[in-house]
């Protein structure tokens, strides 16, 4: 595939369906094809800035979608009762009884919802959403009124992520066909798109009609997911619908091996996290593509990516290529591999995992959890500036005593509901401050190895309480002449295990590389709203300096400086000092870094936890049972 | 009525479609929880569960799913049939299976007072939540890791008691709420508070199937019942239909298993080298062990029945640090080989 924005977009418009496009082209193939099943397939995710790319994409899509398609957007930050729907007070207070108002997603029903800053959603909002695309409608048990509202639509996520610890969460990220990537699209190098409406409402009409896909492509595409190492069944699923929507577009009523392909490159690619593995061609080009074979994927002989056959093999006419030809699985896996984004294709060369692409399989939404504090109920109150008017509460309040209050006061007429000082209902939090323990762990050489083992369990004890607590943890490591920071904060903590017990111990000391590192990441969660908390296990030896050469003084001096930094920061700290024989360098550390200073000769578990605990303000009181 | 994907269409996840099957013979055994991928049927199959459940009696008009065997203030202290009539009407209805859907507002769950009737006619009355139409049937949770908090504590404590007690806006409601808590989640996306865990009595894993047939099987499925649901179902029906007789058959042996004292006691083996905690773990192991043999038309309890339940009974209940996942499967492996024999 040729690089971005140097390709030639403008090839793009009428042939728009054929294969080996550009990145543009297919971001247009894959719009056309949301506009004629923007259900079945579940929308797009479209990494892009806001700029005049996002936007055409997103007109070109619009003008695709027939007139009367719900095209809605969803404001940044949404409450229940706008998403899902609620009780409509307006209507209610009118007309004297409970009037239900829908949400967006009900709104949008048979359309597509745009999701701005899709990255920034909210686990549980993404959650919502994931479910509605799945049921097709919305449950609404809200508000005193239980609902099934009809909701069948497609989602837009829109990703405006910039840094990798952003993403649009895996709930979305699943179940919406494409990942389209805009963002290294030049606005300049795009030529006009043909609008072809009419071919949209054609293939809806005709989408219902096409038949069900051979079962050579329904193989070929599980088998094709598969080699890249694409662990959902429903990427497949999404491909099939993809395929089918592209024969619908296409005017046929069968779906064929150029449907496939296509569906094979705009659903499967973006979605790859390993590459096939290459062997003998022999082996696999004459196997009998209608039956896929009977092989788990451990032992599945994945075929050869055969070179050169992508673009020639699908102008062929004939649906049963000629014994010797490639088999459509090859001809898919081929179509995949020529459509992964460049730096992606390197990395799984190399062996890695994606880390640069927009398919990350860790840390759904919970960096932006709602800081707002979780609704704790109602609460009798008046009006004040902040506070939050609890509606229906309210209402319902004032309900029983209408019969009443109108025989009261017949002036004021039958038709309005009489509500008084008395039923004013509050909306009450709980702001709950969530806090976040980094654990900084001296691995060095200097921390002998028995040393180590009793610092991990140390640590292990406290994650276990962090978990109880519902606290995040990080976990910073530093030995020879580097800190990393082994696990980013989680709460989601069943890896930390593995890490700590394969953590390797020996080396020199880099303390300052690991105060920063831990001084860096605490300032991160204070950013994101959480009470850091840095717990610092080491026996205050550092001997390797900021720039990792060792030399003692200046490591000692570097040291120092690390830990002021994090004082001045006014970071709350915990320095634990295991040091055998412990010296005046762990106390001045400590003291430099304004920490709680515990020396533990030997690491005790407890010990350490009681500290820590009575350190962490979450960690005091463990959730209650009941309420 | 939106068309249920069929239970019995869905391919694999054994061990997930074993533990819906086992709860439904024995209702005692508790809950289950459902780990897993997207993808994985999670959903489909609780959602599925209900087509397979024999109907219930309750007594006609009821709003609190009342049982007409039980004595009659177990219902609702609110219930008026119940205060009037003394022999009452009954009628058959189907097992609930009520679905608790995120963003479900707490006056919704417990009950409340039902707006309507204040509103147009000035009474005040209370309108049962979802936790009185689940009773005596099942309550599930997707995605039961969002959860909000407050609904959470509120169902553990409706769990413990069977009972659900509303004190709001004047009005005092007790009504039994008596369900089976189906829950299914990823726990990548945030994990479960382990005191809601604990009130699960099985808990599976489910993956992504490995086998690529079946894997094509799932995807021509899920395309066939997408193209016509009515069709898909009716050609279903007789094998869902044998599912739901097995179901039926079991709850009416359920009675008369025998559980020897050999097997109490290698299930209590079981539990001590797996180091599960409490008695609740062999509570559940035996009933799950009971329930298996009834499936499967057995009269006795054997190695092989409480082999097959021994990890979704007691897989949640290790002793261990929660910290370690992976290790769990290898440890219950171990310990049925140990006690089992291999």
């Amino acid at each position: 595939m040729a690089p971005i924005g140097a390709s030639d977009p403008g090839a793009a418009s009428n042939a728009a369906l054929g294969p080996g496009s550009s990145p543009w082209t297919d971001s247009i193939v894959a719009a056309r094809l949301l506009a004629v099943d923007p259900v079945g397939l579940g929308g797009a995710v479209l990494t892009a800035g806001p700029g005049p790319v996002r936007d055409l994409w997103l007109d070109i899509l619009r003008l695709h979608i027939p007139e009367g398609v719900p095209f809605r957007r969803m404001p940044a930050s949404i409450e229940d009762d706008r998403l899902l729907g609620g009780v409509d007070l307006v209507a209610t207070l009118k007309l004297g009884q409970p009037v239900i108002q829908s949400g967006i997603l009900a709104q949008a029903d048979g359309g597509v919802v745009i999701i701005p800053m899709a990255e920034r959603l909210a686990a549980g909002i993404a959650a919502r959403i994931a479910g509605v695309i799945d049921r097709g409608e919305v449950l609404i048990e809200r508000d005193g009124l239980a609902r099934r509202v009809q909701a069948r639509i497609g989602v837009i996520a829109l990703n405006e992520a910039v840094s990798s610890d952003e993403m649009v969460p895996t709930a979305l990220l699943d179940r919406l066909a494409f990942h389209l990537d805009l963002s290294l699209i030049r606005p300049l190098g795009i030529d006009e798109t043909e609008i072809d409406d009419v071919a949209t409402t054609a293939a809806r009409a005709r989408l219902a009609t096409v038949a069900p896909a051979s079962d050579a492509i329904l193989g070929a595409l599980v088998v094709t997911a598969a080699k890249f190492g694409i662990p959902s069944v429903v990427a497949p699923l999404l491909a099939l619908r993809a395929a089918r929507a592209a024969a619908a577009l296409a005017g046929r009523d069968t779906i064929q091996e150029e449907d496939a392909i296509l569906a094979a490159r705009l659903v499967l690619a973006p979605r790859a996290l390993i590459l096939p593995e290459a062997e003998s061609a022999e082996s696999t080009a004459n196997e009998d593509q209608s039956t896929p074979r009977d092989e788990t994927l451990d032992e599945a002989p994945p075929p050869p990516p055969t070179e050169g056959a992508t673009p020639e093999a699908d102008q062929e006419p004939e649906d049963e290529p000629p014994p010797d030809a490639p088999s459509l699985e090859d001809i898919l896996l081929a179509a995949v591999e020529a459509a992964l984004p460049d730096g992606l294709l390197e990395s799984l060369r190399d062996g890695k995992q994606s880390r640069g692409s927009i398919i990350r399989r860790q840390g759904s939404g919970q960096a932006q959890a709602a800081l707002r504090g979780r609704p704790a109920g109602v609460r009798l109150g008046s009006l004040r500036p902040g506070a939050r008017l609890a509606l229906v509460d309210t209402l319902r309040a004032a309900a029983p005593w209408q019969p009443v209050r109108r025989r009261e006061t017949p002036e004021t007429g039958l038709q309005r509901v009489e509500v008084r000082r008395e039923d004013f209902r509050l909306k009450k939090f709980v702001q709950r401050r969530e806090s976040t323990i980094v654990f900084c762990v001296d691995a060095s050489g200097s921390t002998a190895f028995q040393r180590l083992a009793e610092a991990k369990g140390a640590v292990e004890l406290l994650l276990a309480e962090a978990y109880v607590a519902r606290t995040y943890a990080a976990l910073i490591v530093f030995r020879g002449n580097e800190a990393e920071l082994l696990l980013p904060p989680t709460r989601s903590l069943s890896r930390a295990k593995s890490l700590l017990a394969n953590l390797p111990g020996g080396g020199g000391t880099p303390l300052a590389s690991g105060i920063d590192l831990a001084t860096m990441t605490a300032l991160g969660e204070r950013a994101r709203g959480r009470e850091p908390l840095v717990v610092l296990l080491t026996d205050g030896r550092g001997n390797i300096a900021r720039d990792g050469v060792a030399a003692r003084s200046r490591a000692g001096d570097d040291a120092l400086d690390a830990a002021r930094q994090l004082g001045l920061h006014g970071l709350a700290a915990v320095f634990v000092d295991t040091s055998p024989r412990p010296r005046n360098e762990g106390a001045d550390l400590a003291t430099a870094m304004s920490a709680r200073y515990v020396s533990l000769p030997y690491v005790e578990a407890g010990a350490v936890r009681d500290v820590v605990v009575a350190a962490t303000p979450g960690l005091e009181r463990a959730p209650q049972r009941g309420r | 009525m939106t068309q249920v994907f069929p239970f019995a269409a869905i391919v694999g996840q054994e061990d997930m479609k074993l533990a819906l099957l086992l709860v439904a013979t024995d209702r005692k055994i508790g809950g289950v929880m459902v780990f897993g991928d997207r993808g994985t049927g999670k959903s489909t199959a609780a959602r599925a569960l209900a087509s397979l459940l024999p109907p219930m009696e309750i007594v006609k008009g009821c709003r609190f799913n009342c049982d007409p065997k039980a004595s009659a203030d177990a219902c609702a202290n609110m219930c008026e049939i119940r205060s009037h009539d003394t022999r009452p009407l009954t009628e058959a209805v189907s097992i609930p299976v009520v679905d608790l859907p995120l963003g479900a507002t707490e006056d919704r769950v417990v009950g409340a007072l039902d707006l309507e009737r204040a509103l147009t006619r000035g009474e005040k009355g209370f309108e049962p939540g979802l936790l009185a139409r689940a009773h005596r049937g099942f309550l599930y949770i997707d995605e039961v890791n969002l959860l909000e908090d407050h609904l959470v504590d509120l169902l553990l404590d409706v769990a413990t008691s069977g009972e659900n007690i509303v004190e709001r806006e004047g009005l005092s409601v007790r009504h039994p709420a008596k369900f089976v808590l189906v829950g299914s989640g990823n726990p990548e996306e945030g994990e479960l508070r382990p005191q809601l865990l604990d009130r699960f009595g099985l808990s599976v894993d489910v993956r992504t199937p490995s086998k690529l047939t079946d894997r094509v099987e799932i995807l021509r499925r899920c395309d066939a019942f997408e193209r016509n649901p009515k069709e898909f179902n009716a050609y279903w029906l007789p094998r869902n239909q044998e599912v739901s007789d097995q179901i039926a058959a079991a709850r009416e042996r359920l009675g008369s298993i025998d559980v020897t004292d050999d097997s109490l006691e290698t299930m209590s083996k079981l539990c001590i080298a797996m180091g599960a905690d409490g008695l609740r773990g062999e509570l559940t192991l035996m009933r799950a062990s009971r329930a298996a043999a009834a499936l499967s038309g057995d009269a006795v309890v054997g190695a092989d029945h409480i082999r097959r339940v021994a990890g979704m009974a007691l897989r949640h209940r290790l002793r261990r640090n929660p910290l370690d996942q992976s290790g769990s499967d290898a440890r219950i492996e171990r310990a049925v080989a140990e006690v089992l024999g291999a």
